[in-house]
């Protein structure tokens, strides 16, 4: 499903933040990668999603190398992918209902099918009453599901979750990591990156541990181990 | 193709709504900036009547021989009228003609009247008063035509030699009048584009963090940057609207205080005459500029 073919991204004028990664994650695999701040797990998926070029080495995505991608093929590769983030990167400016619907509205899909399938989506994650909220209007734990529901509304095959339990309280990270599960048992492939060991050592999955932007572990049932 | 265009549409209108201050503040800085463009091209329209109105006091004037005929003078006034497009006007001013706009100018100056009398006869020459467009080389050509061998034989003087000074002192003020015109046009319109470039680029910039999302979840360049070229457009819209009704209004107000000054210039007349050129101006500025100042700062966000 995704490659790294000795990847290794510098930033100019001479920071490297990954040093010749090469992995592999196969479809509807769950893969946790786990490093400290500033290990290059944030820069690995700004890579998976095309919004930065790997310095050496190459990048795939279904075999598609993104560095010979073209635009349209890129943003392809961005609505098959689904992204969570710490900061949840939600449309400030738009509601509850309409930032889930922009998701569909990018990828073209009939008023209809929108209207049918938003609500759904938002009494999935029990965020049916603040359909016409503002994200601002939201608690952390509520815009966090919402950027859930936003990244699983056009049903993605793969879902990134960078810190997704970052601003979270215990409560609402265990619940944000058993939707991930969830996810991932109904055949999407799911990666995640973290620094939360607890988290980690309960998942029992795969686990890729970044030290440095050089893999140091890569294990199938592992452990957060740095 | 529809289907996104309109979702771009309610995109804009709603993000325009919603971002009330900062779309006041965009509409008032082109509020103040095409009013600004349309102050010059009234101040255009004032210095071109001033203009015309000074070259109109000039001319120079070809005395003819008393003994010439009426139909000679005439047929030497089509040659000068066919010399230049750059004539504007030759008048005929026959020997009595001359006589009465004497008499009329000193009616109440005896002495003179008394004098005249006393010569018995018209000592007044038939003349040609030739206008040009101001320009002094053209009246020196036209003085130099006159001076020529099929003229001269009629012609008694030419008075441009005793003009000359104060044709070239017109003309030098009225082509400084017209490049400083220019000039204060050039500065004012590019002041005028980086305001609302930068007002444009405060509103964009206060979206920065939502360009990037839309990014990430895969929207093509133009379903991002669509919503804030139609919004630089809605605002160029209102902009223009509000300007027109105040231009007219101002044009219509202050036309009895500018008639004051300028007799002769009616502004609300010059606002109906132009009103095409105007609308096109103001929407051409108002709407240009907000779409194009949209469209460059939205790509610098999706370049990144």
């Amino acid at each position: 499903m995704i490659k790294f073919e000795n990847v290794t991204k510098i930033y100019p004028p001479n920071t490297a933040v990954l040093q010749d990664i090469s992995f592999q994650v196969k479809e509807g695999e769950f893969v946790s990668i786990v490093g400290k701040s500033g290990a290059g797990k944030t820069t690995l998926t700004r890579l998976i999603l095309g919004l930065e070029e790997p310095t050496y080495g190459d990048v795939f995505f279904k075999d598609k190398n993104l560095r010979t991608a073209d635009s349209y093929e890129i943003q392809e590769v961005r609505r098959s992918i689904g992204c969570i983030y710490q900061d949840y990167k939600l449309l400030p400016a738009k509601t509850v209902y309409e930032n889930v619907a922009y998701i569909m509205e990018v990828e073209g899909k009939g008023y209809g099918k929108i209207k049918k399938e938003v609500p759904k989506v938002l009494e999935l994650i029990g965020l049916e009453d603040k359909m016409d909220n503002f994200p601002k209007e939201l608690s952390g734990g509520e815009q966090q599901r919402l950027a859930i529901a936003r990244a699983l509304v056009n049903s993605p095959q793969v879902i990134i979750a960078d810190e997704p339990t970052g601003n979270l309280d215990p409560y609402n990270s265990y619940e944000v990591i058993y939707m991930l599960e969830k996810i991932n048992k109904a055949g999407a492939t799911v990666i995640l990156l973290t620094h939360d060991r607890e988290i980690v050592n309960k998942l029992s999955k795969r686990v890729i541990t970044l030290v440095g932007g050089k893999i140091i572990r890569d294990e199938a049932e592992g452990r957060f181990i740095i | 193709m529809l289907t996104n265009f309109t979702r771009i549409f309610r995109f804009a209108v709603n993000d325009l709504s919603r971002n009330k201050g900062i779309s006041i503040a965009a509409i008032f800085v082109l509020v103040v900036t095409i009013m600004l463009v349309t102050g010059l091209f009234f101040f255009h329209g004032v210095s071109q009547f001033l203009i015309s109105e000074i070259q109109d006091k000039i001319d120079i004037t070809a005395y003819f021989k008393d003994e010439t005929q009426e139909q000679d003078i005439l047929n030497v006034r089509d040659e000068i009228l066919k010399m230049s497009p750059n004539i504007k006007n030759v008048e005929y001013v026959s020997k009595d003609q001359a006589m009465l706009a004497f008499n009329e100018k000193h009616k109440d100056n005896a002495v003179l009247a008394r004098a005249l009398d006393e010569l018995g006869t018209n000592p007044f020459l038939p003349s040609l008063n030739i206008k040009t467009n101001g320009d002094p080389a053209q009246y020196a050509e036209v003085s130099n035509v006159l001076q020529t061998a099929n003229f001269s034989k009629f012609i008694d003087k030419v008075d441009f030699s005793q003009k000359r000074d104060t044709i070239e002192k017109v003309f030098s003020i009225t082509s400084n009048i017209n490049n400083f015109g220019i000039a204060l046009g050039i500065i004012l319109s590019i002041v005028a584009i980086l305001v609302v470039f930068n007002t444009i680029k405060l509103a964009v910039d206060s979206s920065k963090d939502e360009i990037s999302t839309m990014r990430i979840v895969g929207a093509s360049d133009w379903f991002i940057r669509g919503p804030f070229i139609i919004q630089g457009a809605i605002y160029g819209f209102i902009a223009f609207a509000i300007c027109f009704l105040l231009s007219a209004l101002s044009a219509y107000i202050l036309s009895p205080k500018i008639g004051a000054v300028l007799p002769g210039f009616d502004s609300f007349d010059y606002f109906l005459s132009n009103i095409w050129i105007l609308v096109l101006i103001q929407l051409v500025f108002g709407m240009g500029v907000g779409v194009i100042s949209s469209f460059i700062v939205v790509r610098k966000y999706l370049d990144v």
